[in-house]
């Protein structure tokens, strides 16, 4: 299925996939980021119950340096 | 006694008045390096996607244990009151810290804060239980209208971000520290040492900077310089100055006839 990922077009994510899952894709380290899916926040404790679907947009961020 | 006199914003306490942030520094380890020579125990940080096309580069929380230090999540580059609710929501999610720092900036000239944004996003934020500590104009009338909207913190500019002009307005500081009962931390504008010494002598709580440690030519011994400059301002504002005369008083007693009179 087709997802928008920071902006980015992704076309080749399985169905049904897991934030956790797409985490795991993606080669990203749960602890440090957070997840927002469709401009609302995906709490940590549920990134494995929550199912993606088809054109959904996610943002991941993470910390920088920052003044 | 200035040795037990200890910063606390939003009912947290900390060791340290000085307060860095994390950007424009070579490296993250010359960032750590420069924290720990400060004494800080806050640091600001911003939040940002990651970077999707190379997930092991290196992440600031590698080098600067957000269990070791307080991270204030800032909202840097925000431009509107919802963007900078959803940055601190998600850096609240990211970090589960309820304090943070709220900047919402106008002209891209000279950074500074767009007040009316900024007293909407407050206003949003403090409702959904962040603590705020917020960087402001050095207006004392907008100062009293955020604290009294319940901010954690006011937050005035010395002088606009990353300039290092030093404080261009002490009177206002001044104005801001005498009515406010939340803390006051000069936020922007800091050069070298003798501008945050000026902050605490005037009675501010705190100084926050970034670009006066991380642009100098050897950011740890200025991170050293600043430590000592905000304990040293702090005390001497403690201490209470001597009064300003016009005219010289001699410190040893002057002879009425003669050298030893």
């Amino acid at each position: 299925m087709n997802l928008v990922v920071n902006g980015q077009d992704y076309h080749d994510i399985p169905e049904g996939i897991s934030v956790k899952g797409l985490l795991a894709h993606l080669e990203l380290p749960e602890k440090k980021i957070a997840v927002e899916r469709n401009l609302e926040i995906v709490s940590k404790s549920t990134f494995e119950t929550t199912l993606l679907s088809e054109g959904d947009r996610l943002e991941i961020i993470h910390f920088i340096g920052g003044g | 006694m200035p040795f037990q006199d200890k910063l606390v914003v939003a009912g947290r306490v900390f060791e340290s008045r000085l307060i860095i942030g994390t950007g424009k520094y070579e490296t993250y380890q010359e960032n750590a390096d420069a924290l720990v020579a400060s004494g800080a125990d806050m640091v600001t940080v911003a939040v940002r996607r990651v970077n999707l096309t190379n997930p092991n580069e290196p992440m600031l929380v590698d080098f600067i244990d957000p269990k070791d230090y307080t991270y204030l999540p800032n909202t840097a580059g925000c431009f509107t009151g919802e963007d900078a609710v959803r940055t601190l929501r998600l850096a609240r999610e990211a970090g589960g810290w309820d304090l943070v720092k709220l900047e919402v900036l106008s002209d891209p000239k000279h950074l500074y804060p767009d007040m009316e944004e900024t007293m909407r996003a407050a206003k949003l934020l403090i409702d959904d239980g962040f603590e705020v500590m917020v960087y402001c104009t050095d207006d004392p009338v907008f100062a009293r209208k955020l604290e009294d909207m319940g901010c954690a913190a006011i937050m005035p500019l010395g002088a606009p971000i990353g300039s290092g002009l030093g404080i261009q307005n002490p009177l206002n500081i001044q104005f801001i520290v005498e009515q406010t009962s939340v803390p006051v931390i000069v936020d922007a504008g800091v050069g070298t040492a003798s501008d945050a010494a000026l902050a605490m002598e005037l009675g501010c709580d705190g100084v926050l900077m970034n670009t006066a440690i991380a642009a100098a030519h050897d950011p740890v011994c200025m991170a050293v310089a600043m430590k000592h400059a905000v304990i040293a301002g702090r005390e001497a504002f403690l201490a209470g100055r001597m009064e300003r005369k016009q005219y010289a008083v001699p410190s040893s007693p002057l002879a009425k006839d003669g050298l030893i009179g």
